[in-house]
């Protein structure tokens, strides 16, 4: 029984430190309407500011120092697709790649860093519940909590309107005097600063930063993303709020159930890919299904009137 | 007003395509003018809007609005001045907001950025208001997706959502072309109504002559890139569907052989 809580009690902290990742493609692919695939490189981005600033003794300004990396690296995505009309899947992969080389400098050119036995963003907690799974828990539900309620409340603000309208119709922005360029800069800002926090508090977290953790990231943070969508729904942003951290748990407790289960490690990739693909043909699969019976009833009608 | 000098615009320069879509065109509008614009498929209509509003730069001439030189100005900033509908209902709206979110957008149109959470009450009150106006019912919908409404129903929010921030300039591109005529009728109504009450100069592209006649003040008729009728005044009032068709075949000496015109009520 403990160790069915304890194992829940980890898949649900990983889910909602991967969570921010799905905030970040929540912004950049729902709301802009663009695969940005920089987030693979933000978050390494993240974890690596953030475990080289807790080395040195300041984990709480490397959480910070991360984001502003990240919202950084997403201006020069943005900047990319805007100014220099890259198209928005190429920008992403470009600062994604350059930022594989800048990660690895800020690691000091390891390319893992270990912070063992060093104070975390956790450690304030730890000691106060003298626990250290439940200040993993408290710690990254306060963060969450903070960034969802600053994120729903900048969506709701005019600036916040007009970043929403930008991906849903480009030319009535721009009608409405509005710079749709600047509308994708803070969009892409906002969602890396997301992603590479979550690589922040996940180094912190697993006490390492590794220059490969961000590797296939996005389609991590997609499926979660997809899950939630379905389970909880999408109607507004609220729902929307709690989709992505629903989904991110439950996509963390079915990795971590496959792995519990006799299967083979070198098989988990296969599984991860197969969940994902499956989360995100969900809405194809059901409307194929919903077609068949339809095809099937008009089918039985027909036969009915044919037989009178 | 409004003044095109000598406006030019050549798609696909240099190569096989070249077309000259606007050649030379000089317009000038006073202000309250109400100008509808007639012609054939591709006779320029749609790229002079394009033109002056900025969706790209002009080739050649200058354009100048209320004595600003605007012929280089980015088109997100003559938005400001300038309020805009399209045939197709669905560019003029984001579907997937709701219906004050839309308008919210577009009363934010020439002010600067407010950063007050949500919609406030007495906008909230404003907009109720305006869409009571319209009377379709939409002041109970305000909540609803945009993308639920229907293409008329689009068109008359986004007509107001064009001319909430009263602009200098409306710029009307066949946007009753995708309606039914029952709908079209209500809402060519609506925007006269508007028009006249805030006494927004006007530049309006049908493909029904009969409106053409008989909305506003001025009809100008476009062949191949030009400008080749302007008429005003008496000259105006006295003219026929048929007289008018007459001159178009005299000027351009072809048939008007525009597909969607309707040449009767
Ligand atoms: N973006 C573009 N690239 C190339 N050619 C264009 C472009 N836009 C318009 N044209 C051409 O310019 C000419 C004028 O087109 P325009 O759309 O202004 O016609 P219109 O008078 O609005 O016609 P319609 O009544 O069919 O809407 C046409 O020959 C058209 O093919
Ligand atoms: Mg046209």
């Amino acid at each position: 029984m403990g160790d069915v809580l304890s194992f829940l009690e980890s898949s649900v902290t990983q889910g909602i430190i991967y969570s921010l990742v799905a905030i970040g493609l929540f912004i950049s692919y729902r709301i802009l309407d663009i695969a940005d695939l920089t987030v693979d490189g933000s978050f390494t981005l993240g974890a690596a500011v953030s475990a080289t600033f807790t080395i040195n003794g300041k984990p709480l300004l490397g959480v910070f120092m991360a984001i502003i990396s990240g919202m950084l690296a997403g201006c020069v995505t943005a900047f990319l697709q805007t100014k220099l009309k890259i198209h928005p899947i190429m920008a992403g992969i470009l600062t994604m790649t350059g930022l594989y080389s800048i990660n690895l400098r800020v690691m000091g050119k390891t390319p893992t860093l270990s912070l063992m036995r060093i104070d975390t963003i956790f450690t304030p907690f730890e000691r106060l519940l003298g626990d250290k799974n439940a200040s993993y828990l408290v710690t990254s539900v306060i963060l969450l909590l903070l960034v969802l309620i600053l994120v729903i409340m900048f969506f709701k603000t005019h600036l916040g309107l007009c970043v929403r309208a930008t991906g849903n119709n480009e030319a009535m922005v721009r009608s409405s005097s509005i710079n749709v360029d600047v509308m994708k800069f803070i969009a892409l800002a906002i969602a890396n600063g997301s992603v590479a926090l979550s690589g922040a508090v996940l180094a912190q977290y697993q006490h390492s930063a590794n220059i490969s953790m961000g590797t296939g990231i996005v389609i991590i943070g997609l499926a979660s993303l997809i899950i939630g969508e379905i389970i909880v729904g999408k109607k507004h942003l609220i729902q929307n709020a709690i989709a992505v951290v629903i989904g991110s748990i439950v996509y963390w407790i079915i990795i971590a159930l496959v792995m519990r289960a006799d299967i083979d490690v070198s098989d988990i990739k296969l599984l991860s890919a197969l969940i994902i693909i499956l989360s995100l043909s969900y809405p194809v699969i059901i409307n194929k299904i919903k077609f068949f019976r339809q095809k099937a009833t008009g089918n039985r009608l027909a036969q009915t009137k044919g037989e009178k | 007003m409004l003044s095109c000098n000598n406006i030019t615009k050549i798609f696909n320069k240099g190569t096989l395509n070249e077309k000259k879509a606007l050649d030379d065109v000089t317009l000038q509008l006073n202000d309250g003018d109400f100008v509808t614009v007639i012609g054939g498929n591709g006779a320029g209509k749609s790229t002079l809007l394009n033109a002056i509003a900025g969706s790209f730069f002009v080739d050649g001439g200058t354009l100048q609005l209320d004595g600003e030189d605007i012929t280089f100005m980015p088109e997100h900033k003559r938005a400001r001045l300038i309020g805009r509908l399209f045939q197709d209902p669905l560019k003029g709206t984001a579907p997937d907001m709701t219906i004050e979110e839309n308008m919210a957008l577009a009363a934010g149109r020439g002010g600067k950025f407010s950063f007050g959470i949500g919609i406030g009450k007495a906008q909230r009150a404003y907009f109720r208001e305006r869409l009571e106006k319209l009377g379709l019912g939409l002041e109970n919908r305000m909540k609803n997706k945009m993308g639920l409404l229907s293409g008329g129903q689009r068109q008359a929010v986004t007509l107001l959502m064009a001319t909430m921030s009263v602009p200098k300039l409306l710029l009307l591109d066949e946007h009753t072309a995708a309606l039914d005529p029952a709908t079209a009728e209500k809402v060519i109504n609506l925007t006269k109504e508007i028009v006249e009450q805030e006494h927004i100069t006007t530049l309006m592209i049908t493909h029904n002559i009969h409106s053409a006649l008989e909305c506003g003040n001025r009809t100008i008729m476009m062949d191949d890139g030009k400008i080749i009728l302007d008429i005003n005044g008496d000259e105006r009032k006295n003219m026929t569907v048929e007289a008018l068709l007459q001159l178009f075949r005299l000027k351009s000496s072809k048939e008007l052989d525009n597909d969607r015109m309707l040449l009767t009520k």
